[in-house]
This record gives structure tokens, C-alpha cells and sequence, in this order.
């Protein structure tokens, strides 16, 4: 039975097209057999309500005169999370050490309270040595670093030697200020350059531009003020400023719906860019959180 | 057979369809402005972010005192410590903001090539407080009339010639000049203090005092101020903007310690 479902599932239903087969599928089912075998969650629209529901099996009758099928949870869902814009809830932050910067990002990204994307990278790269982390909404902060990226590759060109962090930051505020009122963003853009060595500049709603030694943006940095408030201290090593950045970012994870998945690392100095993965598993423990183990439902008997 | 459930049951025109798109992409709940609908009326006016309190000015014997903490808040989080909300616009005047911080750069960015285009002239004459006021009171009634406000309330203060000035230009252009001014909350504590204490010919150290009281009374009973201030004393010789600095609060009266001994659960 298991096996046949497995083989089935996701198949497009004979009857409609795309999710709508979802509405064939119970529709239909009243009268006749039905073809469509889903496992997992999937959404069903019903007049003007829709459903998330979990159907574990469907089975087809030949005689087409009764069916069965076991609809598991049903619950009313609000209209709007399968519209909802994506958006990166996210926590994001960049510590300024003496070097460089270490750029630090949660992975997840939401459609309302569906999560899209667990394994999303929000540190973009900007230039060689300057990075942007992205809150906020996914369309605005992917359109704006896309719209600097550009910008920048033609200063560059120009320009004869690598952009500063300050020249990257300064482009990303005109265009969240100039916009303001149509984008949904905070943005924290960090890099090194031969002036200023490491520079963490913060971009929050707005478009004010502030260069600080240490910023935090998203919904889960509202979890991290009092840790960075007592945690944070000037003067940093390499070493310190990672920790501090991947145990912040593993805290918000733990409290905020909006963050999960794996913490991403970027630390930018003189040497160059170096990207590291810190899976979600790996991540420290905290209050009420005990360790995972495989499941028992794998288990070869 | 989305349109018909919305509608319910006919098929929507193209221009009703345009219409719900732009509705159902842009989730209600967002703070922005909707880009126009077609045939409706545009509206920029914005909400603030990251947001400056209080600015206190007085004039004293020498010329002008500005004060204003370093705070720029996030609704009610106080999210930045160290924001800089007096700069320094020419040798002889300094400009302090209340309210969104972003709108103030993008006027300090303003004020910055006025400045430079008026020192090119090189004519042996050059803006005053007074001339500053005037161009900044115009750039915020004009923002006003096209429903885009720079949400700010500004006080510009300078000498000149051994005139002093201290005026005040709000986020709808209304516009004055006094002896002693205060934007945002400074409005309903600090200028009663001012109204009462100050006066004609102040010594420097009094005249900081006066407004380190202010400051002080502005931190206990306002929610955004934080104890960390900088003050911008600006006379003849020029503008001098101090470091930041912290007040000291006084907590240690014996009312404070066991308010609620005599009647349990009082506020």
C-alpha cells in the first residue's frame, strides 16, 4: 500500500490541472474514483475558504460507487498565505573585527507562515570584497543588490581598483531612500577595503545609512539586543567575532518562527572571502531545546 | 476561476483584474504606500523608521546653545545609541533634527551643496542662520504641498556678525524664531522649564546647565531619550560640537524605594 502511494504520488490529476487537482480530487470523490494519490500536505479551495490538508490515501474503486479516503487534519488556513509575498523574516548580522568583517544569516524564507526556503543564502556578494546581507522582503533586497551589484561592476571597471564599502553602502541607502515608500527592506552591507579595513555599514527601513561597529537585522534581531548589549565587546579577534556571530544567530533561530535552518557565515578581509555552513543540527543547544537522534521509523528491521 | 470566487461569479473586467493584482500582491498589512491605482489619487505620505526626539536650543551671551541625545529609535526599541542629530552645516550654524534620521541626511546632503555652491560664488559674503532658515522653510512647506513630507522638525541654530540666531522649521513648513525652542517632546517639558529659568545674557556654563536640566527631566519622562547627549555651542568664533556625553539621574529619594508600603498594587 505504502509502496503504491510512493510511486503515485504528485502525479497530475486526470480530471483538472496544476492544485486545482486538489479540488478535483475531493469533489470527485463523491461519485466517482479518483486517480490522484497525495501524501503530504497540499491546499484545497472550497468557495472562498482554503484548506491545508493532509491526504494519506486515496484509493480507486473500480466500481466507481464508493471511495475511500482518509483526509487526516483540516484546517481552515488564512486566504492569504499561499499569495503572501516571500520574505526573508530572517536574522542577519555583520560584526566588524580588527581585519575584516564576519557577515552571519539565518536561512529560512517564509510565505506567510510556509516556509519557502530553508536552505536560502542571504549573504550576497556585491563585489569582490563587499557583501550585503537581506532582510525583509525577498523581491526588494534581491532587486536592490542586484540594481548595486550592476553599479558597482561599472565603477570598478572605472574606477581602476576595488570599490570601498563606504562607495557600496552609500549606493545601497540612495536607493532604499529614494524608494522608501515602495520597498521593504533592511539591509547590512560589510566588506573590507585598503582605507578602512573592515566596515559594517547598517541600512534599516528608511534608508538611513549608519556605519557601526556591529549591526543586526530581521525580525529575530529584536531577540538578540540584550545578548549583544552584554555579549558584544570592541576590539574583537577573528575567532571571537565568529562565535559571537554564529551563537547570535543560533539564539534568534531558537526563538523567532521567522529563523531557522543552517547559520551562514561570510568573513571578508585582506586575504580575501570565506564562506562557511554551520548546519542546523551542529547548532548549540539552549533552554528546552534537547538533542535530536535518528528517527525509529528508519530503522531497517 | 480565481476572479469569479472573488467577484462572486462574473468575470471580471481587465481593469478589475489589474486592480486585485496589484491589491493581493501587496499584503494589507504593509506600512508602504500602494503604488497608484489607476484613476486614483497619488499618496507618498510616508510613516517614520528610525526616528530622532527632542532638540533644545537658547541663545546665551556669546551666541547659541543646541543640545539633542544620540538616540534613533525603531518604534518603541531604541535601536541605534550612537546617532549623530546635530551636525554642522557652515562655520557659523548647526543644524539639529527631530524624526526620521534618514530624511535628515538626505537634508544635511541638501544643506552640503548649498553651502559649497554658495562659497564658489566667492563673492566675500556668505549664508547666514537667517538665509539657511529661510531655504530650509522653504524645502519643507513645498514637501508638504506635494503630501511627501520630510518628517522632521528642525531647529537651526548661528551667529553672524555678531547677531545670534535660533529658529525652528517643523515637517509642515510652519516656522519661528526665539530666544529659547524645542521640537518634539522638548516642546511639553523643556520650554516651560525654559520659559521660567532662562534669561537675557547667560553665561556659558549657565546656559549648559539649563539645558543639561532639560535633558535630564527629557530622560526621566520620555520614553525615546537616552542619557547619552551632545551639545553644539556656536558663537562668532565658530562651531563647536562636543563629544557625547552621559547625565547623571538622581534615583535615590526615600519615596522611590517602597512606593507601595502605605497602598498595595499602586502604580
Amino acid at each position: 500500500m505504502i509502496e503504491d502511494l510512493e510511486e503515485n504520488w504528485s502525479k497530475p490529476c486526470g480530471c483538472c490541472e496544476g492544485w486545482w487537482a486538489c479540488e478535483g480530487v475531493v469533489r470527485l470523490s463523491k461519485w466517482q474514483g479518483l486517480q490522484i494519490i497525495a501524501l503530504g500536505p497540499t491546499f484545497l479551495q472550497w468557495d472562498h475558504l482554503r484548506f491545508i490538508c493532509v491526504i494519506v490515501s486515496l484509493k480507486f474503486l473500480a466500481s466507481g460507487s464508493s471511495f475511500f479516503s482518509r483526509v487526516v487534519t483540516m484546517e481552515p488556513m488564512a486566504c492569504g498565505w499561499t499569495d503572501a509575498p516571500h520574505s526573508m523574516g530572517t536574522t542577519i548580522m555583520a560584526v566588524e573585527y580588527d581585519g575584516g568583517v564576519i557577515m552571519g544569516a539565518d536561512s529560512r524564507t517564509t510565505t506567510g507562515v510556509y516556509v519557502a526556503n530553508r536552505a536560502s543564502d542571504k549573504i550576497t556578494q556585491l563585489t569582490d570584497n563587499v557583501y550585503i546581507c537581506r532582510s525583509g522582503s525577498a523581491a526588494d533586497s534581491q532587486v536592490v543588490s542586484d540594481y548595486v551589484r550592476y553599479f558597482l561592476n561599472q565603477h570598478t571597471i572605472q574606477l581602476g581598483r576595488p570599490a570601498t564599502v563606504k562607495t557600496a553602502s552609500t549606493l545601497v541607502k540612495e536607493l532604499s531612500y529614494q524608494n522608501k515608500s515602495f520597498l521593504e527592506t533592511g539591509l547590512i552591507v560589510g566588506g573590507w577595503d585598503k582605507y578602512e579595513g573592515g566596515s559594517v555599514y547598517g541600512i534599516p527601513l528608511g534608508g538611513t545609512l549608519l556605519r557601526l561597529p556591529f549591526a543586526t537585522g530581521g525580525s529575530g534581531s529584536s531577540y538578540l539586543y540584550g545578548f549583544l548589549d552584554q555579549a558584544w565587546k570592541p576590539n574583537m579577534t577573528q575567532d571571537e567575532a565568529e562565535k559571537l556571530v554564529v551563537k547570535s544567530i543560533s539564539l534568534a533561530i531558537a526563538r523567532d518562527g521567522a529563523s531557522g535552518g543552517v547559520v551562514r557565515t561570510v568573513t571578508i578581509n585582506e586575504k580575501g572571502v570565506q564562506r562557511k555552513f554551520h548546519p542546523g543540527d551542529k547548532l548549540e543547544l539552549f533552554y528546552e531545546e534537547i538533542p535530536p537522534r535518528p528517527s525509529s521509523l528508519l530503522a531497517k528491521s | 476561476m480565481r476572479w469569479e470566487s472573488y467577484n462572486g461569479g462574473h468575470e471580471a473586467s481587465e481593469e478589475e483584474k489589474q486592480v486585485y493584482v496589484g491589491r493581493s500582491l501587496m499584503a494589507s498589512s504593509r506600512p508602504f504606500t500602494l503604488m497608484p491605482t489607476p484613476g486614483g489619487p497619488i499618496t507618498h505620505t510616508q510613516h517614520p523608521y528610525v526616528t530622532g526626539t527632542s532638540v533644545l536650543g537658547l541663545k546665551y551671551k556669546d551666541g547659541v546653545l543646541i543640545a539633542a541625545d544620540t538616540a534613533g529609535s525603531y518604534g518603541s526599541t531604541t535601536r541605534y545609541k550612537s546617532v549623530e542629530r546635530l551636525k554642522q552645516i557652515s562655520n557659523n550654524t548647526v543644524l539639529g533634527a527631530t524624526g526620521e534620521i534618514s530624511d535628515f541626511q538626505a537634508l544635511t546632503q541638501l544643506l552640503d551643496r548649498l553651502i559649497v555652491t554658495d562659497a564658489m560664488w566667492d563673492d566675500g559674503n556668505n549664508l547666514g542662520p537667517l538665509d539657511i532658515h529661510n531655504f530650509l522653510t522653504r524645502v519643507m512647506y513645498n514637501r508638504r504641498n506635494k503630501f511627501d513630507p520630510l518628517w522632521n522638525s528642525l531647529i537651526l541654530g548661528g551667529v553672524k556678525n555678531g547677531v545670534k540666531y535660533l529658529g525652528s522649521v517643523s515637517m509642515i513648513g510652519v516656522h519661528f524664531v526665539d530666544q529659547h525652542i524645542a521640537t518634539g517632546f522638548g516642546i511639553h517639558l523643556a520650554q516651560p522649564i525654559f520659559r521660567s529659568e532662562w534669561k537675557e545674557n547667560m553665561t556659558l556654563e549657565e546656559g549648559r546647565k539649563l539645558l543639561e536640566k532639560a535633558l535630564l527631566v527629557l530622560f526621566y519622562r520620555d520614553r525615546s531619550a537616552i542619557n547619552k547627549i551632545q551639545i553644539a555651542n556656536i558663537t562668532e568664533d565658530g562651531v563647536r560640537i562636543s563629544q557625547p556625553y552621559a547625565l547623571k539621574p538622581t534615583w535615590n529619594f526615600k519615596a522611590f524605594k517602597n512606593p507601595s508600603s502605605a497602598t498595595p498594587g499602586t502604580w
